[in-house]
Protein backbone atom coordinates (compact mmCIF):
# COMPACT_ATOMS: atom_id res chain seq x y z
CA UNK A 1 0.00 0.00 0.00
CA UNK A 2 2.56 2.76 0.90
CA UNK A 3 4.28 1.82 -2.62
CA UNK A 4 1.30 2.29 -3.75
CA UNK A 5 0.82 5.74 -2.01
CA UNK A 6 4.58 6.37 -2.84
CA UNK A 7 3.89 5.99 -6.48
CA UNK A 8 0.36 8.70 -6.27
CA UNK A 9 2.31 10.93 -4.60
CA UNK A 10 5.62 10.65 -6.71
CA UNK A 11 7.60 13.68 -5.20
CA UNK A 12 9.93 14.35 -8.91
CA UNK A 13 6.91 15.55 -10.45
CA UNK A 14 5.28 17.66 -8.48
CA UNK A 15 6.49 20.05 -6.00
CA UNK A 16 5.79 19.44 -2.28
CA UNK A 17 2.76 21.81 -1.75
CA UNK A 18 1.02 20.37 -4.36
CA UNK A 19 1.60 16.92 -3.58
CA UNK A 20 -1.95 14.98 -4.50
CA UNK A 21 -3.32 13.95 -0.89
CA UNK A 22 -2.53 10.27 -0.04
CA UNK A 23 -5.89 8.73 0.38
CA UNK A 24 -5.49 5.47 2.98
CA UNK A 25 -8.30 3.37 4.30
CA UNK A 26 -10.75 6.08 5.32
CA UNK A 27 -11.91 4.07 8.41
CA UNK A 28 -8.93 5.65 9.93
CA UNK A 29 -10.20 8.82 8.97
CA UNK A 30 -13.82 8.02 10.57
CA UNK A 31 -11.93 6.68 14.08
CA UNK A 32 -9.77 9.97 14.12
CA UNK A 33 -13.00 12.49 13.51
CA UNK A 34 -15.65 10.68 15.49
CA UNK A 35 -14.67 11.96 19.31
CA UNK A 36 -14.59 15.38 17.85
CA UNK A 37 -17.53 14.96 16.14
CA UNK A 38 -19.30 13.57 18.53
CA UNK A 39 -18.83 15.97 21.06
CA UNK A 40 -19.80 19.21 18.02
CA UNK A 41 -22.74 17.38 17.70
CA UNK A 42 -23.73 17.06 21.49
CA UNK A 43 -22.24 20.65 22.54
CA UNK A 44 -22.92 23.01 19.11
CA UNK A 45 -25.56 21.09 17.24
CA UNK A 46 -28.06 19.48 19.60
CA UNK A 47 -28.38 23.05 22.24
CA UNK A 48 -28.83 25.22 18.73
CA UNK A 49 -31.37 22.54 18.14
CA UNK A 50 -32.98 23.28 21.93
CA UNK A 51 -32.44 26.87 21.53
CA UNK A 52 -34.53 26.74 18.25
CA UNK A 53 -37.09 24.96 20.00
CA UNK A 54 -37.24 27.09 22.98
CA UNK A 55 -37.37 30.22 20.74
CA UNK A 56 -41.08 28.59 19.71
CA UNK A 57 -42.35 27.72 22.79
CA UNK A 58 -44.68 29.21 24.90
CA UNK A 59 -45.01 30.05 28.78
CA UNK A 60 -47.73 28.85 31.37
CA UNK A 61 -49.64 31.96 32.52
CA UNK A 62 -48.80 32.64 36.27
CA UNK A 63 -45.99 30.15 36.38
CA UNK A 64 -42.44 32.01 35.34
CA UNK A 65 -39.75 29.81 34.59
CA UNK A 66 -42.47 26.60 32.76
CA UNK A 67 -42.83 26.22 29.18
CA UNK A 68 -44.60 24.31 26.41
CA UNK A 69 -43.58 22.81 23.19
CA UNK A 70 -45.03 25.10 20.71
CA UNK A 71 -45.16 26.91 17.26
CA UNK A 72 -45.00 30.20 18.73
CA UNK A 73 -43.84 32.40 16.24
CA UNK A 74 -45.24 35.40 18.46
CA UNK A 75 -41.81 35.64 20.24
CA UNK A 76 -39.83 36.34 17.24
CA UNK A 77 -42.43 38.91 16.34
CA UNK A 78 -41.80 40.25 19.88
CA UNK A 79 -37.80 40.01 19.61
CA UNK A 80 -38.06 41.86 15.95
CA UNK A 81 -40.43 44.90 16.98
CA UNK A 82 -39.62 45.18 20.35
CA UNK A 83 -35.84 45.18 19.89
CA UNK A 84 -35.30 46.69 16.49
CA UNK A 85 -33.40 49.31 18.11
CA UNK A 86 -30.81 47.32 19.98
CA UNK A 87 -30.08 45.46 16.95
CA UNK A 88 -29.44 48.52 14.87
CA UNK A 89 -27.34 50.41 17.73
CA UNK A 90 -25.39 46.39 18.10
CA UNK A 91 -24.74 46.41 14.37
CA UNK A 92 -24.13 49.85 14.73
CA UNK A 93 -21.62 50.10 17.16
CA UNK A 94 -20.11 46.75 15.68
CA UNK A 95 -19.49 48.02 12.30
CA UNK A 96 -17.54 51.22 13.71
CA UNK A 97 -15.83 49.28 16.21
CA UNK A 98 -14.68 46.99 13.18
CA UNK A 99 -13.83 49.90 10.79
CA UNK A 100 -11.76 51.43 13.56
CA UNK A 101 -9.86 48.58 14.03
CA UNK A 102 -8.88 47.79 10.34
CA UNK A 103 -7.57 51.63 10.18
CA UNK A 104 -5.93 50.65 13.63
CA UNK A 105 -4.66 47.10 12.72
CA UNK A 106 -3.08 47.46 9.45
CA UNK A 107 -0.56 50.04 9.72
CA UNK A 108 0.91 47.65 12.25
CA UNK A 109 0.20 44.67 10.60
CA UNK A 110 1.89 46.52 7.35
CA UNK A 111 5.06 47.21 9.66
CA UNK A 112 4.99 43.88 11.15
CA UNK A 113 5.45 42.42 7.86
CA UNK A 114 7.50 43.88 5.66
CA UNK A 115 9.44 46.85 8.14
CA UNK A 116 10.30 45.19 11.33
CA UNK A 117 13.01 42.71 10.41
CA UNK A 118 14.42 40.80 13.86
CA UNK A 119 11.34 42.80 15.77
CA UNK A 120 9.22 41.18 14.08
CA UNK A 121 9.01 38.29 16.42
CA UNK A 122 8.71 40.26 19.88
CA UNK A 123 5.96 42.51 18.19
CA UNK A 124 4.00 39.37 17.71
CA UNK A 125 4.65 38.52 21.25
CA UNK A 126 2.80 42.12 21.93
CA UNK A 127 0.19 42.05 19.90
CA UNK A 128 -1.07 38.34 21.93
CA UNK A 129 0.34 39.69 25.13
CA UNK A 130 -2.49 41.37 26.37
CA UNK A 131 -4.96 38.74 25.58
CA UNK A 132 -3.22 37.03 28.82
CA UNK A 133 -4.73 39.94 31.34
CA UNK A 134 -8.52 39.21 31.93
CA UNK A 135 -10.46 41.03 29.07
CA UNK A 136 -12.48 42.08 31.35
CA UNK A 137 -10.00 43.61 34.24
CA UNK A 138 -8.59 45.65 30.59
CA UNK A 139 -12.27 46.88 29.51
CA UNK A 140 -12.38 47.82 33.52
CA UNK A 141 -8.91 49.91 33.25
CA UNK A 142 -10.51 51.37 30.08
CA UNK A 143 -13.25 52.91 32.43
CA UNK A 144 -10.48 54.34 34.85
CA UNK A 145 -8.86 55.43 31.60
CA UNK A 146 -11.99 57.19 30.08
CA UNK A 147 -13.53 58.51 33.31
CA UNK A 148 -14.59 62.34 33.79
CA UNK A 149 -11.56 63.05 36.15
CA UNK A 150 -9.08 61.16 33.78
CA UNK A 151 -6.44 62.46 31.28
CA UNK A 152 -8.34 61.61 28.13
CA UNK A 153 -11.34 63.12 29.21
CA UNK A 154 -9.36 66.17 30.35
CA UNK A 155 -7.80 66.57 27.11
CA UNK A 156 -10.52 66.08 24.90
CA UNK A 157 -12.31 68.54 27.06
CA UNK A 158 -9.94 71.23 27.10
CA UNK A 159 -9.78 70.78 23.69
CA UNK A 160 -13.97 71.02 23.47
CA UNK A 161 -14.07 67.99 21.50
CA UNK A 162 -16.86 65.96 23.68
CA UNK A 163 -20.55 67.37 22.92
CA UNK A 164 -21.35 66.62 26.90
CA UNK A 165 -18.18 66.57 28.53
CA UNK A 166 -18.25 62.89 29.06
CA UNK A 167 -17.04 60.42 27.37
CA UNK A 168 -17.66 57.37 29.93
CA UNK A 169 -21.20 56.14 30.09
CA UNK A 170 -21.93 57.19 26.69
CA UNK A 171 -22.03 55.38 23.09
CA UNK A 172 -18.55 56.86 22.38
CA UNK A 173 -16.90 54.49 25.10
CA UNK A 174 -18.85 51.27 24.10
CA UNK A 175 -17.16 51.85 20.29
CA UNK A 176 -13.65 52.55 22.06
CA UNK A 177 -14.11 49.18 23.84
CA UNK A 178 -14.90 46.99 21.26
CA UNK A 179 -12.49 48.31 19.19
CA UNK A 180 -9.65 47.69 21.74
CA UNK A 181 -11.23 44.05 22.71
CA UNK A 182 -10.81 42.46 19.05
CA UNK A 183 -8.00 44.45 17.28
CA UNK A 184 -5.25 41.49 17.60
CA UNK A 185 -8.41 39.54 15.76
CA UNK A 186 -7.79 41.86 13.18
CA UNK A 187 -4.15 42.36 13.39
CA UNK A 188 -3.37 38.53 13.34
CA UNK A 189 -4.78 37.88 10.30
CA UNK A 190 -4.23 40.74 7.99
CA UNK A 191 -0.56 40.35 9.25
CA UNK A 192 -1.00 36.80 7.88
CA UNK A 193 -2.04 37.44 4.93
CA UNK A 194 0.82 40.49 4.33
CA UNK A 195 3.54 38.16 4.89
CA UNK A 196 2.61 35.94 2.90
CA UNK A 197 2.81 38.40 0.04
CA UNK A 198 6.18 39.06 -1.81
CA UNK A 199 7.70 42.46 -1.03
CA UNK A 200 8.97 42.77 -4.33
CA UNK A 201 5.72 43.30 -6.17
CA UNK A 202 5.15 46.37 -3.90
CA UNK A 203 7.85 47.24 -5.02
CA UNK A 204 7.51 46.67 -8.32
CA UNK A 205 4.54 49.29 -7.57
CA UNK A 206 6.52 51.82 -6.86
CA UNK A 207 9.48 51.01 -9.66
CA UNK A 208 6.75 51.52 -11.87
CA UNK A 209 5.76 55.38 -10.84
CA UNK A 210 2.79 54.78 -8.52
CA UNK A 211 2.71 56.82 -5.81
CA UNK A 212 2.37 55.78 -2.01
CA UNK A 213 -1.26 55.65 -1.89
CA UNK A 214 -1.62 54.10 -5.38
CA UNK A 215 0.61 51.57 -4.36
CA UNK A 216 -1.49 50.45 -1.60
CA UNK A 217 -4.91 51.34 -2.86
CA UNK A 218 -4.09 48.75 -6.27
CA UNK A 219 -1.03 46.44 -4.87
CA UNK A 220 -1.05 45.55 -1.29
CA UNK A 221 -4.33 46.16 0.06
CA UNK A 222 -6.10 43.55 -2.49
CA UNK A 223 -2.92 41.33 -1.85
CA UNK A 224 -3.94 41.38 1.72
CA UNK A 225 -7.41 41.22 1.32
CA UNK A 226 -8.44 37.69 2.47
CA UNK A 227 -6.86 38.77 5.62
CA UNK A 228 -8.89 41.76 6.06
CA UNK A 229 -11.76 39.71 4.95
CA UNK A 230 -11.02 37.36 7.69
CA UNK A 231 -10.01 40.20 9.93
CA UNK A 232 -13.37 42.46 9.89
CA UNK A 233 -15.83 39.07 10.48
CA UNK A 234 -13.39 37.78 13.26
CA UNK A 235 -14.38 41.42 14.90
CA UNK A 236 -17.26 42.25 13.65
CA UNK A 237 -19.21 38.88 14.79
CA UNK A 238 -18.25 38.98 18.66
CA UNK A 239 -18.45 42.81 18.68
CA UNK A 240 -21.99 42.55 17.29
CA UNK A 241 -22.78 39.94 20.50
CA UNK A 242 -20.64 41.29 23.05
CA UNK A 243 -22.69 42.77 26.04
CA UNK A 244 -19.35 43.55 28.47
CA UNK A 245 -18.29 46.59 26.99
CA UNK A 246 -21.61 48.43 26.98
CA UNK A 247 -22.46 46.83 30.56
CA UNK A 248 -18.85 48.37 32.20
CA UNK A 249 -18.15 51.59 29.77
CA UNK A 250 -22.00 52.29 28.26
CA UNK A 251 -24.76 54.51 29.46
CA UNK A 252 -27.46 53.28 31.20
CA UNK A 253 -30.21 53.56 28.50
CA UNK A 254 -29.82 51.97 25.08
CA UNK A 255 -28.10 49.00 25.28
CA UNK A 256 -26.67 46.28 23.01
CA UNK A 257 -28.91 42.79 21.68
CA UNK A 258 -26.29 41.26 24.17
CA UNK A 259 -27.56 42.71 27.19
CA UNK A 260 -31.01 42.11 26.38
CA UNK A 261 -30.25 38.53 25.75
CA UNK A 262 -27.80 38.05 28.29
CA UNK A 263 -30.64 39.72 30.93
CA UNK A 264 -33.55 38.12 29.50
CA UNK A 265 -32.17 34.64 30.18
CA UNK A 266 -30.82 34.99 33.28
CA UNK A 267 -32.21 38.02 35.38
CA UNK A 268 -36.09 38.03 33.72
CA UNK A 269 -38.00 35.19 34.89
CA UNK A 270 -39.48 33.67 32.30
CA UNK A 271 -37.46 35.48 29.60
CA UNK A 272 -36.09 31.93 28.10
CA UNK A 273 -38.30 31.75 24.77
CA UNK A 274 -38.20 35.43 23.69
CA UNK A 275 -34.07 35.70 24.52
CA UNK A 276 -34.07 32.38 22.39
CA UNK A 277 -35.68 34.13 19.71
CA UNK A 278 -33.82 36.86 19.91
CA UNK A 279 -30.01 34.82 19.68
CA UNK A 280 -31.72 33.07 16.77
CA UNK A 281 -32.38 36.44 15.30
CA UNK A 282 -29.21 37.84 15.60
CA UNK A 283 -27.47 34.68 14.81
CA UNK A 284 -29.71 34.52 11.13
CA UNK A 285 -28.86 38.47 11.07
CA UNK A 286 -24.75 37.74 11.45
CA UNK A 287 -25.18 34.63 9.24
CA UNK A 288 -26.61 37.19 6.12
CA UNK A 289 -24.42 40.14 6.59
CA UNK A 290 -21.41 37.82 6.47
CA UNK A 291 -22.83 35.66 3.20
CA UNK A 292 -23.63 39.48 1.72
CA UNK A 293 -20.05 40.32 2.90
CA UNK A 294 -18.46 37.68 1.21
CA UNK A 295 -20.46 37.64 -2.02
CA UNK A 296 -19.22 41.30 -2.04
CA UNK A 297 -15.36 41.06 -1.51
CA UNK A 298 -15.17 37.80 -0.90
CA UNK A 299 -12.26 35.11 -2.25
CA UNK A 300 -12.43 31.45 -1.37
CA UNK A 301 -9.53 32.04 1.22
CA UNK A 302 -11.22 32.74 4.36
CA UNK A 303 -10.56 29.53 6.16
CA UNK B 1 15.85 33.43 10.38
CA UNK B 2 13.89 33.93 7.20
CA UNK B 3 12.80 36.92 8.57
CA UNK B 4 15.25 38.74 7.84
CA UNK B 5 16.40 37.94 4.55
CA UNK B 6 12.36 39.71 3.23
CA UNK B 7 13.97 43.13 4.27
CA UNK B 8 17.40 42.39 2.14
CA UNK B 9 17.00 43.08 -1.89
CA UNK B 10 17.03 39.86 -4.19
CA UNK B 11 20.05 39.26 -5.72
CA UNK B 12 18.22 39.53 -9.41
CA UNK B 13 18.29 43.44 -9.02
CA UNK B 14 21.95 44.00 -9.45
CA UNK B 15 21.24 42.16 -13.53
CA UNK B 16 19.40 45.56 -14.18
CA UNK B 17 20.88 48.78 -14.12
CA UNK B 18 20.56 50.27 -10.83
CA UNK B 19 17.93 53.22 -10.08
CA UNK B 20 19.09 55.81 -7.58
CA UNK B 21 15.65 57.50 -6.45
CA UNK B 22 16.40 61.17 -6.00
CA UNK B 23 16.87 62.50 -2.38
CA UNK B 24 13.62 64.04 -2.35
CA UNK B 25 11.95 60.28 -3.56
CA UNK B 26 14.49 58.82 -0.48
CA UNK B 27 13.22 61.22 2.04
CA UNK B 28 9.49 60.06 1.21
CA UNK B 29 10.16 56.48 1.11
CA UNK B 30 12.31 57.05 4.49
CA UNK B 31 9.08 58.87 6.31
CA UNK B 32 6.89 56.38 5.23
CA UNK B 33 9.16 53.65 5.83
CA UNK B 34 9.28 55.00 9.49
CA UNK B 35 5.22 56.30 9.50
CA UNK B 36 4.27 52.35 9.62
CA UNK B 37 6.94 51.51 12.58
CA UNK B 38 6.12 54.63 14.49
CA UNK B 39 2.11 53.81 14.07
CA UNK B 40 2.58 50.13 14.76
CA UNK B 41 5.01 51.31 18.14
CA UNK B 42 1.74 53.54 18.84
CA UNK B 43 -0.72 50.94 18.56
CA UNK B 44 1.55 48.69 20.44
CA UNK B 45 1.37 51.27 23.52
CA UNK B 46 -1.87 51.51 22.92
CA UNK B 47 -2.55 47.70 23.43
CA UNK B 48 -0.78 47.75 26.78
CA UNK B 49 -2.37 50.63 28.04
CA UNK B 50 -4.81 49.00 29.76
CA UNK B 51 -2.26 46.48 30.85
CA UNK B 52 -0.22 49.05 32.63
CA UNK B 53 -3.74 50.42 34.41
CA UNK B 54 -3.87 47.01 36.10
CA UNK B 55 -0.88 47.27 37.30
CA UNK B 56 -0.56 50.27 38.13
CA UNK B 57 -3.53 50.07 40.46
CA UNK B 58 -2.75 46.52 41.75
CA UNK B 59 -0.15 48.78 44.10
CA UNK B 60 -3.60 51.37 44.89
CA UNK B 61 -4.22 51.61 48.85
CA UNK B 62 -7.94 51.74 47.92
CA UNK B 63 -11.15 51.74 50.32
CA UNK B 64 -13.80 50.74 48.84
CA UNK B 65 -13.99 50.97 45.21
CA UNK B 66 -10.89 50.35 43.58
CA UNK B 67 -10.93 53.15 40.32
CA UNK B 68 -9.47 56.76 41.77
CA UNK B 69 -5.85 56.73 42.95
CA UNK B 70 -5.47 57.28 46.62
CA UNK B 71 -2.12 55.54 47.62
CA UNK B 72 0.95 53.35 47.26
CA UNK B 73 0.65 49.87 49.19
CA UNK B 74 2.37 46.45 49.02
CA UNK B 75 -0.66 45.14 50.69
CA UNK B 76 -2.04 43.28 47.77
CA UNK B 77 1.01 41.82 46.73
CA UNK B 78 1.43 40.19 49.89
CA UNK B 79 -1.57 38.56 50.15
CA UNK B 80 -3.24 38.36 46.87
CA UNK B 81 -5.91 35.43 48.57
CA UNK B 82 -6.43 37.96 50.91
CA UNK B 83 -10.17 38.70 49.44
CA UNK B 84 -12.64 35.88 49.97
CA UNK B 85 -13.36 34.11 46.51
CA UNK B 86 -10.12 34.96 44.11
CA UNK B 87 -7.95 32.60 44.67
CA UNK B 88 -11.14 29.86 44.84
CA UNK B 89 -11.95 31.36 41.36
CA UNK B 90 -8.49 31.29 39.83
CA UNK B 91 -7.78 27.94 41.08
CA UNK B 92 -11.33 26.67 39.06
CA UNK B 93 -10.40 28.87 35.74
CA UNK B 94 -6.87 27.05 36.24
CA UNK B 95 -8.44 23.80 36.62
CA UNK B 96 -11.31 24.19 34.13
CA UNK B 97 -8.41 25.62 31.49
CA UNK B 98 -6.05 22.64 31.56
CA UNK B 99 -8.47 20.09 31.78
CA UNK B 100 -10.04 22.05 28.55
CA UNK B 101 -6.53 22.36 26.85
CA UNK B 102 -6.01 18.78 27.34
CA UNK B 103 -9.10 17.33 25.63
CA UNK B 104 -9.80 19.71 22.92
CA UNK B 105 -5.88 19.70 21.95
CA UNK B 106 -6.30 16.04 21.41
CA UNK B 107 -9.46 15.80 20.01
CA UNK B 108 -8.55 18.31 17.50
CA UNK B 109 -5.67 17.31 16.73
CA UNK B 110 -6.86 13.84 15.74
CA UNK B 111 -9.50 15.79 13.42
CA UNK B 112 -6.39 17.62 11.66
CA UNK B 113 -4.74 14.79 10.73
CA UNK B 114 -8.22 13.27 9.37
CA UNK B 115 -8.69 16.30 7.48
CA UNK B 116 -5.75 16.82 5.79
CA UNK B 117 -4.43 13.30 5.51
CA UNK B 118 -7.39 11.76 4.14
CA UNK B 119 -10.40 12.08 2.23
CA UNK B 120 -13.54 10.97 3.13
CA UNK B 121 -17.11 11.12 2.98
CA UNK B 122 -18.49 13.81 5.03
CA UNK B 123 -15.49 15.71 5.11
CA UNK B 124 -16.96 19.02 3.36
CA UNK B 125 -20.01 18.45 6.23
CA UNK B 126 -17.06 18.32 8.91
CA UNK B 127 -15.38 21.18 7.39
CA UNK B 128 -18.93 23.21 8.06
CA UNK B 129 -19.17 21.52 11.18
CA UNK B 130 -15.53 23.11 12.84
CA UNK B 131 -15.93 26.52 11.04
CA UNK B 132 -19.49 27.34 12.34
CA UNK B 133 -18.64 27.14 15.86
CA UNK B 134 -16.03 29.95 15.09
CA UNK B 135 -18.28 32.24 13.47
CA UNK B 136 -21.52 31.69 16.13
CA UNK B 137 -20.99 35.12 18.45
CA UNK B 138 -20.68 33.27 22.15
CA UNK B 139 -23.42 34.78 23.39
CA UNK B 140 -26.03 32.17 21.06
CA UNK B 141 -23.63 29.49 21.87
CA UNK B 142 -23.93 30.64 25.64
CA UNK B 143 -27.91 30.91 25.58
CA UNK B 144 -27.87 27.40 23.50
CA UNK B 145 -26.07 25.76 26.27
CA UNK B 146 -27.79 27.07 29.21
CA UNK B 147 -30.82 25.38 27.58
CA UNK B 148 -30.00 22.11 26.79
CA UNK B 149 -28.03 21.46 30.25
CA UNK B 150 -31.37 23.31 32.36
CA UNK B 151 -33.95 21.54 29.80
CA UNK B 152 -32.02 18.11 28.86
CA UNK B 153 -29.03 17.41 30.85
CA UNK B 154 -30.54 18.51 34.34
CA UNK B 155 -32.82 15.37 33.95
CA UNK B 156 -29.97 13.42 33.57
CA UNK B 157 -28.36 14.11 36.45
CA UNK B 158 -25.71 17.11 35.19
CA UNK B 159 -26.24 20.31 36.89
CA UNK B 160 -25.07 23.67 36.05
CA UNK B 161 -21.66 23.84 37.61
CA UNK B 162 -17.68 22.60 37.15
CA UNK B 163 -18.71 20.40 34.65
CA UNK B 164 -20.93 22.18 32.05
CA UNK B 165 -18.30 24.90 32.00
CA UNK B 166 -15.93 21.68 30.95
CA UNK B 167 -17.94 20.51 28.00
CA UNK B 168 -18.67 24.17 27.04
CA UNK B 169 -14.77 25.21 26.83
CA UNK B 170 -13.39 22.06 25.18
CA UNK B 171 -16.49 22.68 22.88
CA UNK B 172 -15.61 26.07 21.88
CA UNK B 173 -11.51 25.61 21.51
CA UNK B 174 -12.06 22.63 19.37
CA UNK B 175 -12.21 24.13 16.01
CA UNK B 176 -9.65 26.87 17.34
CA UNK B 177 -7.56 23.57 17.82
CA UNK B 178 -8.26 21.95 14.59
CA UNK B 179 -7.44 25.58 12.50
CA UNK B 180 -4.05 26.01 13.96
CA UNK B 181 -2.79 22.16 14.05
CA UNK B 182 -4.41 21.75 10.27
CA UNK B 183 -2.08 24.82 9.26
CA UNK B 184 1.17 23.28 10.59
CA UNK B 185 0.42 19.83 8.89
CA UNK B 186 -0.14 21.40 5.59
CA UNK B 187 3.09 23.13 5.79
CA UNK B 188 4.58 20.44 6.18
CA UNK B 189 6.51 18.40 3.30
CA UNK B 190 4.95 15.29 2.71
CA UNK B 191 8.14 13.79 0.70
CA UNK B 192 9.72 13.33 4.64
CA UNK B 193 7.30 11.12 5.47
CA UNK B 194 7.30 9.44 2.27
CA UNK B 195 10.99 8.66 2.89
CA UNK B 196 10.56 7.24 6.19
CA UNK B 197 7.97 4.67 4.77
CA UNK B 198 10.68 3.83 2.02
CA UNK B 199 13.11 3.20 5.10
CA UNK B 200 10.60 0.08 5.62
CA UNK B 201 9.35 2.68 8.77
CA UNK B 202 6.17 0.98 10.00
CA UNK B 203 2.96 3.76 9.65
CA UNK B 204 2.88 3.88 13.27
CA UNK B 205 6.49 5.04 13.98
CA UNK B 206 6.30 7.18 10.96
CA UNK B 207 3.69 8.73 12.79
CA UNK B 208 5.85 8.77 16.14
CA UNK B 209 8.96 9.56 15.15
CA UNK B 210 8.33 12.02 12.08
CA UNK B 211 5.21 13.55 11.56
CA UNK B 212 4.60 13.92 15.72
CA UNK B 213 7.89 15.43 16.33
CA UNK B 214 7.21 18.00 13.22
CA UNK B 215 3.65 18.58 14.08
CA UNK B 216 4.40 19.53 17.57
CA UNK B 217 4.92 23.42 17.33
CA UNK B 218 1.45 23.30 15.97
CA UNK B 219 -0.07 21.41 18.52
CA UNK B 220 1.49 23.55 21.53
CA UNK B 221 0.55 26.75 19.99
CA UNK B 222 -2.81 25.24 19.67
CA UNK B 223 -2.63 24.43 23.18
CA UNK B 224 -1.93 27.61 24.21
CA UNK B 225 -4.62 29.14 22.10
CA UNK B 226 -6.71 26.82 23.70
CA UNK B 227 -6.01 27.41 27.42
CA UNK B 228 -6.32 31.58 26.27
CA UNK B 229 -9.30 31.35 25.41
CA UNK B 230 -10.52 28.78 27.95
CA UNK B 231 -9.13 31.11 30.90
CA UNK B 232 -10.33 34.21 29.74
CA UNK B 233 -13.90 33.38 28.80
CA UNK B 234 -16.58 35.09 30.53
CA UNK B 235 -19.41 35.31 28.10
CA UNK B 236 -20.17 31.26 27.82
CA UNK B 237 -19.08 30.96 31.27
CA UNK B 238 -21.31 33.10 32.75
CA UNK B 239 -24.20 31.00 31.18
CA UNK B 240 -24.03 27.73 31.79
CA UNK B 241 -21.75 28.48 35.46
CA UNK B 242 -23.93 28.32 37.90
CA UNK B 243 -23.00 29.10 41.15
CA UNK B 244 -19.43 28.15 40.32
CA UNK B 245 -17.08 30.97 39.48
CA UNK B 246 -14.60 31.76 37.26
CA UNK B 247 -11.69 34.04 37.40
CA UNK B 248 -13.46 36.13 34.72
CA UNK B 249 -16.41 35.87 36.54
CA UNK B 250 -15.21 36.86 39.87
CA UNK B 251 -14.11 40.05 38.12
CA UNK B 252 -17.40 40.70 35.85
CA UNK B 253 -19.66 40.43 39.63
CA UNK B 254 -16.74 42.06 41.44
CA UNK B 255 -17.14 45.34 38.49
CA UNK B 256 -20.15 46.30 40.51
CA UNK B 257 -18.57 47.55 43.52
CA UNK B 258 -15.28 47.78 42.27
CA UNK B 259 -12.69 44.97 41.61
CA UNK B 260 -10.80 44.55 44.49
CA UNK B 261 -6.77 45.29 43.85
CA UNK B 262 -6.05 41.48 44.93
CA UNK B 263 -7.19 40.93 41.06
CA UNK B 264 -5.78 43.11 39.72
CA UNK B 265 -2.28 41.06 41.13
CA UNK B 266 -3.55 38.00 39.61
CA UNK B 267 -4.11 39.05 36.36
CA UNK B 268 -1.20 41.17 35.93
CA UNK B 269 0.93 37.94 37.22
CA UNK B 270 -0.73 35.55 34.95
CA UNK B 271 0.29 38.03 32.01
CA UNK B 272 3.92 38.05 33.66
CA UNK B 273 3.85 34.52 33.50
CA UNK B 274 2.14 34.23 30.04
CA UNK B 275 4.89 36.49 28.79
CA UNK B 276 7.69 34.33 29.73
CA UNK B 277 6.29 31.10 29.14
CA UNK B 278 6.02 32.18 25.28
CA UNK B 279 9.26 34.62 25.23
CA UNK B 280 11.04 31.36 26.88
CA UNK B 281 9.48 29.20 24.07
CA UNK B 282 10.85 31.61 21.25
CA UNK B 283 14.25 31.33 22.70
CA UNK B 284 14.19 27.63 22.70
CA UNK B 285 12.88 27.47 19.18
CA UNK B 286 15.29 29.62 17.74
CA UNK B 287 18.57 28.42 19.98
CA UNK B 288 17.12 24.72 18.30
CA UNK B 289 17.30 25.98 15.24
CA UNK B 290 20.88 27.44 15.36
CA UNK B 291 22.01 24.09 16.74
CA UNK B 292 20.38 22.92 13.45
CA UNK B 293 22.36 24.80 11.40
CA UNK B 294 25.95 24.59 12.84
Amino acid sequence: MSALAHVAGDPGLEPAAAAPEVKRRSWTAYLLMLPGVLWLAIFFLLPLVQLASVSLQSRYPGFPGYYYRDLNFSNYASALTDYAPHFARSFLYAGLATFLAFAVAYPLAYAMAFKAGRWRNLMMICVIAPFFTSFILRTFAWSQILADEGWVAGVLNFLHLLPNGHIINTPIAVVAGLTYNFLPFMVLPIYASLERADPRVIEAGGDLYANGFTTFRTVTLPISMPGVLAGTLLTFIPAAGDFVNMELLGPQRGKMIGNVINDQFLAVPGGYPVAAALSFTLMAAILVLVFLYIRRFGTEELV
Amino acid sequence: MTTTTRTTPPATTSETPAYRPSAGKRAQVWLANHFAMITAVLVLLYLFLPVAYTFVFSFNDHGKTNIVWQGFTWEHWQDPCGVQGVCESLVTSLEVGVISTVVATVLGTLMALAMVRYKFRGRSASNVLIFVPMATPEIVMGAALLTIFVQGFANIGINLGFGTIVFSHIMFCLSFVVVTVSARIQSLDPRIEEAAQDLYASPMQTFWKVTFPLILPGIAGAAMLAFSLSFDDFIITNFVSGNESTFPKFVYVASRRGIPAEANVIGFSMFVIAVLLVVGAQVVSSLRASKYKS
